[in-house]
């Protein structure tokens, strides 16, 4: 079984304040830790798992900075055989098609009969990329898949529906998978683990080392131009209960139980 | 012409909300791109959701052939990609849904449409359709131009729009599959229904939500005995699942279960849209967190502004007190 596993370098905004740039072009993501995409990481999981249960190999592509490096070895820590890292500022990346055909640029000349994803960024949120990738590469997809199975050549995707239903669809491989989190209980790299990613291969290259050229996906290529961010006005009508933490419990616990609420 | 074609979305002989939601956007964008809305019904056994639809005064398309007794994402996209072809609309509309996710983008590739996902506001500006989305879970918003194209795509979030009221009586044409033949790469297997567990938590009257700012397991008991002493049950977002927990039975939000307690007591939950639309129905929110900007303080009654861990121990403290 020989997988690619994409993977992305995301802010860990889950409880920060966000601050944009005075421009409003971008986000000021000076101050926040950054690491692998949630989703992602249950992808490198599965891709593991699987390789665990039927032999292979397994690649990890992501764009990014130099800094990434460390979720790179990380995941090659867990399992992972190899990375491809492609850094390169002309890509369009607000856009996912232009993201995915990067990616496939990466993927396309070589063999492989799965690709994983996540399903979703945390930062952009689009769900796009991976079935976008699909398509470019011209392979049968899955999304939102929360179990696999993989006989005779095809793969048996659980797709999550809305309200915790599944949708079970077989599909022919080589295929692409946007893996949902929840799908398996990540890994903690062992110590071993951690010093053979070291010696690992990860390969850094830009569009050119790669053939594709730049006007096919740089921002002049992407169909939408991001003209600007702002945050929005979180419009409140809550009563914001003020005080240490101490008198902010008290006031509460007054007012749930003089409400009549517990 | 600039018409909008709108993808009607249904599961199992329903249509889904998000179908009508898409056609309280439709009409002002067709009326600014000088069109008409179509919406294109595909599946088998039709009529009923055909005549529900036309209700809503659109022209309704119907493709109604055994071919798509069950979902098929690369079955629908042919039949897209045909009707693109044959009616040229300027803007084409899908749900991002479990199903939208799995179509759209492969769409978007092979017709090399413009496309935007998880749109929660668009419209025509200076004849430039422009779009609104969501970033870093509903923390920044993005204004996106579309560069000029024959077609848009573009996939709605659910609940972002109010579904309209059913107005003058529209039209019902029937269509050909374009599609011949089943697919032989994709296949519907079958549905699975959620797991049942041991506590309904859409009958709990009241609910203690946790999220991921608890960071981890040890931290549980800060929920749990608040929930012992107000009598709760517990419930959390996807990523309190995620992380193992709580079972996955115990998951509000659009994945989840929609609940509809009288107290909904939150801790550490952001408040991104698919867990905000499975607590629409509680009656009152409490919600704890430390980011001002946090998008739960939008649906909350009451907010505090805070560290859970310094605030929710005080807090299961006083109600012990007070309730003796």
């Amino acid at each position: 079984m020989k997988i690619f596993t994409c993977i992305k370098y995301v802010p860990d905004t889950s409880e920060a304040e966000i601050k944009l740039n005075p421009e409003g072009t971008e986000v000021d993501s000076s101050r926040f830790s950054f690491d692998i995409n949630d989703a992602d990481n249950y992808a490198v999981e599965e891709s593991v798992l699987i390789k665990e249960k039927y032999g292979g190999n397994v690649t990890v592509v992501s764009i990014g900075p130099k800094e990434s490096d460390v979720m790179i070895r990380m995941a090659m820590a867990k399992g992972c055989d190899n990375a491809i890292r492609i850094e390169d500022e002309r890509i369009a990346s607000h856009d996912p098609l232009m993201v995915a055909r990067v990616l496939a640029g990466a993927i396309k000349d070589q063999e492989f009969d799965l690709v994983l994803t996540g399903c979703m960024a945390n930062d952009y949120g689009q769900a796009t990329t991976g079935v976008a990738l699909a398509e470019i590469l011209g392979v049968p997809h899955a999304a939102y898949v929360k179990k696999v199975e993989i006989e005779d050549g095809k793969v048996k995707a659980y797709r999550e529906l809305e309200g915790g239903l599944m949708e079970v669809v077989e599909i022919n491989l080589p295929a692409v998978l946007t893996i949902q989190t929840g799908i398996n209980e990540p890994r903690y790299a062992p110590i071993r683990g951690i010093r053979q990613a070291q010696k690992k291969e990860l390969k850094v290259v830009n569009l050119d080392d790669l053939g594709i050229a730049e006007g096919d996906v740089n921002a002049e290529a992407s169909q939408i131009t991001l003209e600007k961010l702002y945050i929005p006005v979180v419009e409140s009508k809550a009563e914001i209960i003020e005080g240490e933490p101490e008198e902010k419990a008290e006031k509460l616990a007054s007012i749930l139980v003089k409400g009549g609420l517990v | 012409m600039g018409n909008v074609l709108v993808l009607a979305e249904h599961r199992r002989g329903e249509l889904r909300d998000i179908t009508f939601e898409m056609l309280s956007l439709a009409p002002s964008l067709a009326k600014d791109l000088g069109g008409e809305v179509m919406v294109l019904l595909l599946g088998n056994d039709l009529d009923q959701m055909a005549e529900k639809i036309a209700g809503y005064g659109v022209k309704v398309l119907v493709v109604d052939d055994p071919l798509f007794a069950d979902y098929n994402s690369d079955k629908y996209q042919k039949v897209i990609s045909a009707l693109i072809d044959d009616y040229k609309p300027k803007l084409v509309m899908l749900g991002q849904t479990a199903q939208g996710v799995d179509l759209a983008p492969a769409l978007a590739v092979e017709k090399k449409l413009p496309f935007v996902a998880d749109v929660v506001g668009l419209e025509v500006e200076d004849g430039v359709l422009k779009a609104t989305r969501q970033l870093y879970s509903g923390k920044v918003n993005a204004q996106i131009a579309f560069k000029p194209a024959d077609t848009y795509l573009v996939t709605i979030r659910e609940a972002a729009f109010e579904a309209p009221e059913p107005a003058a009586a529209g039209t019902i044409e029937k269509l050909d599959s374009p599609l011949k033949e089943d697919l032989d790469y994709r296949k519907f297997v079958e549905y699975i229904e959620a797991e049942v567990g041991d506590v309904d938590i859409t009958q709990s009257e009241i609910l203690v939500g946790i999220g991921r700012g608890l960071k981890e397991d040890k931290n549980l008991p800060i929920a749990e005995e608040l929930a012992e002493v107000i009598k709760a049950d517990l419930c959390g977002s996807r990523a309190a699942c995620d992380a193992g927990w709580l079972p996955s039975d115990r998951q509000v939000g659009t994945s989840g279960k929609t609940v509809k307690p009288k107290l909904y007591l939150c801790m550490g939950i952001s408040g991104a849209f698919q867990h905000v639309a499975g607590i629409k129905g509680a009656k009152t929110i409490v919600a704890i967190n430390k980011d001002p900007n946090a998008p739960i303080f939008a649906e909350a009654d009451y907010a505090i502004i805070d560290d859970l861990h310094k605030v929710v121990p005080k807090l299961t403290e006083k109600l012990k007190e007070l309730k003796g």
